[in-house]
């Protein structure tokens, strides 16, 4: 460190909380353009990856060779690489996704009609996720501090580690046996006349894993927070437990937290691919199986890059709260 | 960290390995011995669970048992396929980055950061619209899918270790790159790969079931557990028996994989259990009428260590006494009883500890301990919450524990600093930790300290981890201190120099005991009698010219 030369100059560093907002969010905004850059790119190159000819595939067996190379014609088969890569950037610009075959839609058309399923599902597990997982975690994790009631430890970790290797389509199998076919509370799948009611158990399907995963996170977290000095200092100044878990323990656990859980956060998005199936939930997870079973390529290019952008979006309002949470990370001292 | 090489087994990993490797086994037997009755038709079409079909056959006449037990065995075989796969190119691609070129380096870094930030199942998803659907396209799906997260780990595992000493040693003296790898930066890595070896194989477990569930993974009339549980999917309300088979099985294997895998974790950083720290009477009290009395004080570790042994002193009003010693002497843990803040794991008795008016013996409330003792402690950069403004936790005394509006305690705490000559107070209130140097935070946990006036200061080598300049000025802010209120401190450092300049009593203290006392005058004349308190200043570098 400079003490000295800080000390010559005789005044702190100059809180910069103006500027340090500017930079962060522009590195920020770089992440998200490579990660859709990136998306931009894959989901292009998923037909020309096709092993053999893409066009007989998507026809199906029973096609005819008029019918063939109209499907090529559609996919643009019969143009070079380049052209089409320009083409379809030059679409997503305008926000054409291409068109449909299997549905005979504009692809922009079903993605706009299935995206509010998945965003509110995964929006409403990731709030009941931090809700739960965090104050979990931390009473677990204080109550638990250096070796203390090592039953409950391991009951807490026994309980979550089973809950959390639960398959989130197993998980909501389970869920359907308990609540809809034994206890008949809930519907076992998307029905039009209760949309609120039949998101509970998605959404309880696609939470309880992540639930567990982020708890244990949180959990080790708290505990090694509660070893800093700056713990020791707030029990030097007396705070009571509460003041000290809130104001000290509780936004440094978070930093570490959302960065691990960052990830986890985002496979949740992938579960929605296997719990959407088993609740017929019409979200864009069913739309894109649906969509690779009927090899209706353009349509799964558009819900894997609207699914990848979604992703991307998520990484980076967990980053933008951890910017919140924690000075530091805005100053880019976390890189 | 455990010995490298050797396994602490611990009750997780047990449990995961007997859960994993009895129901593997089983499956392995099983299948191999009813791997007939899986596919063999029969008339008893959905029979119920009975003796001969344990649980019940499907709408084809087959032993849901069997077909459950092989399809588990096709999903495992796949699993460990799909695990062998990402493991060994995820490791190589991400220990070779760290031997490309910077430019390179840095943009591989760059995309594999990217590519872990997708959901693996939407990857995996495209690599099956890619490769179509069957048993090998979806192990490859899969494995690729996962090989982003191993190379990440890898890379940043090898990245560390990269900024080591032996490496740069072994790099710097012409070891060839692939002995590198091979001979310094796997073996270092072992334990958190394995750790990532067994989440590869469970989270590959749960992909490709849930692939197969969807409908892209196995076709019909191959078989794995996922596509089991979906055609028993749309007879749940029918046939619940069904869907036990195949979700017992999924649910054994991934639980055992998990728990191996948090065993593992939990061998590589073993926990040691503490209790909480107690603080009793040991006799009756000696009478003593000084600003702070310690009297036969004893710290013990849980498991019976003597750390401090028979304690007593006594601070006058106003007085600074000093407590030196080496690293393990017992100083600290003096002062931290005197405080109230002995860590967990350590019990201390004594027959009189009183700091001003408070009797620490007793049960003293959080407002009597704020005006008992304050402490200032090492500064490493870390005695301060990071997430906090330095005002949000100057005040946090005052508007605690005596009340004072948010501005009344600002108005003190900017007073406060000002007297220990912090140039612009208000700025340093609007300031993170960690945008102070290692001098303004010191003394802003001085000004923190005098805010509550407390009977006595405790200063726990608050100059040890600044450099000498900076030091000299908080010694100086300290002897202002006691001459401007008359606050007593105890003073604590392994520095006799420093002692010296400003204590005007010196307990010197080894191996739990104090074994001197001196003047501030004896000490400075070198007229010591203990032959370890002569080493002590033996120890210290003096310039050669002395008046």
């Amino acid at each position: 460190m400079t003490d000295t030369t800080e000390l010559a100059h005789g005044r702190p560093r100059r809180p910069k909380s103006g500027s340090s907002w500017t930079g962060f969010a522009l590195r920020r905004f770089g992440g998200l353009v490579g990660t859709v850059l990136i998306a931009v790119v894959v989901t292009f190159v998923i037909v020309p990856l096709i092993p053999g000819d893409p066009a007989v595939s998507a026809a199906g067996p029973d096609a005819t060779v008029d019918q063939i190379n109209r499907v090529r014609a559609e996919l643009g088969l019969d143009r070079p690489l380049v052209d089409r890569f320009l083409d379809y950037v030059g679409g997503l610009l305008h926000g054409d996704l291409g068109h449909s075959f299997s549905l005979n839609a504009p692809v922009s058309e079903v993605v706009l009609r299935r995206l509010p399923f998945t965003a509110g599902l995964s929006f409403l597990a990731l709030l009941v996720v931090l809700a739960v997982a965090v104050p979990l975690g931390m009473a677990i994790g204080a109550a638990t501090r250096g070796g203390r009631r090592r039953r409950l430890d391991s009951t807490f970790n026994y309980v979550t580690a089973v809950v959390a290797a639960i398959p989130p389509y197993v998980m909501a199998t389970l869920l359907v046996l308990l609540f809809a076919v034994t206890l008949e509370l809930l519907p076992p799948a998307y029905t039009r006349s209760q949309p609120g009611l039949s998101l509970l158990l998605p959404a309880f399907a696609l939470s309880l894993p992540s639930i567990c995963l982020i708890a244990r996170v949180v959990r080790r977290e708290t505990a090694v927070v509660l070893e800093q000095d700056f713990v020791r200092t707030a029990r030097g100044w007396r705070l009571s437990g509460l003041r000290t878990a809130t104001r000290y323990v509780l936004p440094n656990v978070l930093t570490s937290t959302l960065t691990l859980s960052g990830i986890i956060l985002v496979a949740m998005l992938g579960g929605a691919i296997s719990v959407e199936t088993v609740f017929g939930w019409p979200g864009l997870g069913l739309g894109v199986v649906n969509a690779v079973a009927t090899k209706d390529y353009p349509l799964v290019q558009g819900i894997v890059l609207v699914l990848a952008v979604l992703s991307a979006l998520m990484t980076m309002a967990v980053d933008i709260l951890l910017g919140i949470v924690d000075p530091r990370v805005r100053g880019g001292q976390h890189g | 960290m455990a010995e490298p090489g050797r396994l602490r087994w611990n009750p997780a990993l047990v449990a995961g390995t007997v859960v994993l490797g009895g129901t593997a086994l089983t499956i392995f037997v099983a299948s191999f011995v009813m791997g007939d009755a899986a596919e063999r038709l029969s008339a008893d079409i959905a029979h119920p669970v009975s003796g001969e079909h344990w649980l019940g056959t499907d709408y084809f006449g087959r032993d849901q048992l069997a077909r459950a037990l092989v399809g588990a065995e096709a999903s495992l075989l796949m699993a460990l396929a799909a695990t062998a796969i990402s493991m060994v190119i995820g490791v190589a691609a991400g220990a070779a980055v760290w031997t490309a070129p910077r430019r390179l380096r840095e943009f591989s870094l760059r995309i594999v950061e990217i590519t872990v930030s997708y959901p693996e199942l939407l990857v995996a998803v495209v690599l099956a619209a890619i490769l179509g659907a069957g048993r090998w396209q979806l192990v490859v799906a899969v494995a690729v899918a996962n090989i982003p997260a191993t190379a990440r780990l890898t890379a940043n595992l090898s990245g560390a270790l990269y900024q080591r000493d032996f490496v740069t040693t072994a790099r710097l003296t012409g070891v060839p790159r692939r002995a590198v790898i091979s001979r310094h930066l796997l073996p270092n890595m072992a334990e958190p790969l394995l750790i990532q070896l067994a989440a590869t194989f469970s989270t590959g477990l749960v992909a490709m079931s849930a692939l197969s569930f969807v409908g892209l993974g196995v076709q019909t009339p191959d078989f794995d557990l996922g596509r089991l549980l979906a055609d028993a999917l749309p007879s749940i309300y029918s046939r619940p028996i069904e869907v036990v088979g195949p979700t017992l099985l999924i649910l054994l294997l991934s639980v055992g994989a998990m728990l191996v895998g948090d065993g593992l974790a939990a061998a590589a950083d073993p926990r040691v259990s503490r209790g909480k720290s107690t603080t009793r009477r040991s006799g009756r009290a000696s009478g003593a009428t000084g600003q702070a009395v310690v009297a036969d004080l004893e710290v013990v570790r849980t498991d019976g260590v003597p750390l401090v042994r028979g304690v007593s002193f006594e601070i006058g009003r106003g007085e600074i006494v000093g407590l030196v010693g080496e690293s393990g002497s017992g100083k600290s843990l003096t002062a931290l009883s005197l405080a109230r803040l002995l860590p967990d794991g350590l019990s201390a008795t004594a027959s009189d500890l009183r700091a001003g008016a408070v009797d620490l013996l007793g049960r003293p409330s959080r407002r009597e301990l704020v005006d008992a003792v304050a402490m200032i402690y090492q500064d490493p950069g870390t005695t301060f919450n990071p997430a906090l403004r330095m005002g949000a936790q100057l005040t946090e005394v005052l508007r605690v524990h005596k009340g004072l509006s948010k501005r009344a305690a600002r108005a003190v705490i900017v007073d406060l600093l000002a007297k220990v000559h912090i140039p612009d107070p208000e700025r340093l209130l609007a300031a993170h930790p960690y945008e102070l140097s290692g001098g303004m935070r010191q003394r802003a946990m001085i000004a923190a300290a005098l805010a509550a006036e407390p009977a006595l200061l405790v200063a726990d080598e608050p100059t040890t981890a600044l450099d000498t300049t900076v030091a000299a000025g908080i010694l100086r802010e300290l002897a202002r201190i006691r001459d401007e209120t008359g606050t007593s401190i105890l003073f604590i450092s392994h520095d006799l120099g420093v002692v010296e300049e400003l204590c005007d009593r010196v307990l010197v203290m080894k191996d739990g005991a104090i074994v001197e006392e001196l003047t501030q005058e004896a000490l400075r004349t070198g007229d010591v009698t203990s032959p370890y308190t002569r080493m002590l200043l033996d120890a210290v570098p003096r310039l050669a010219v002395r008046s």
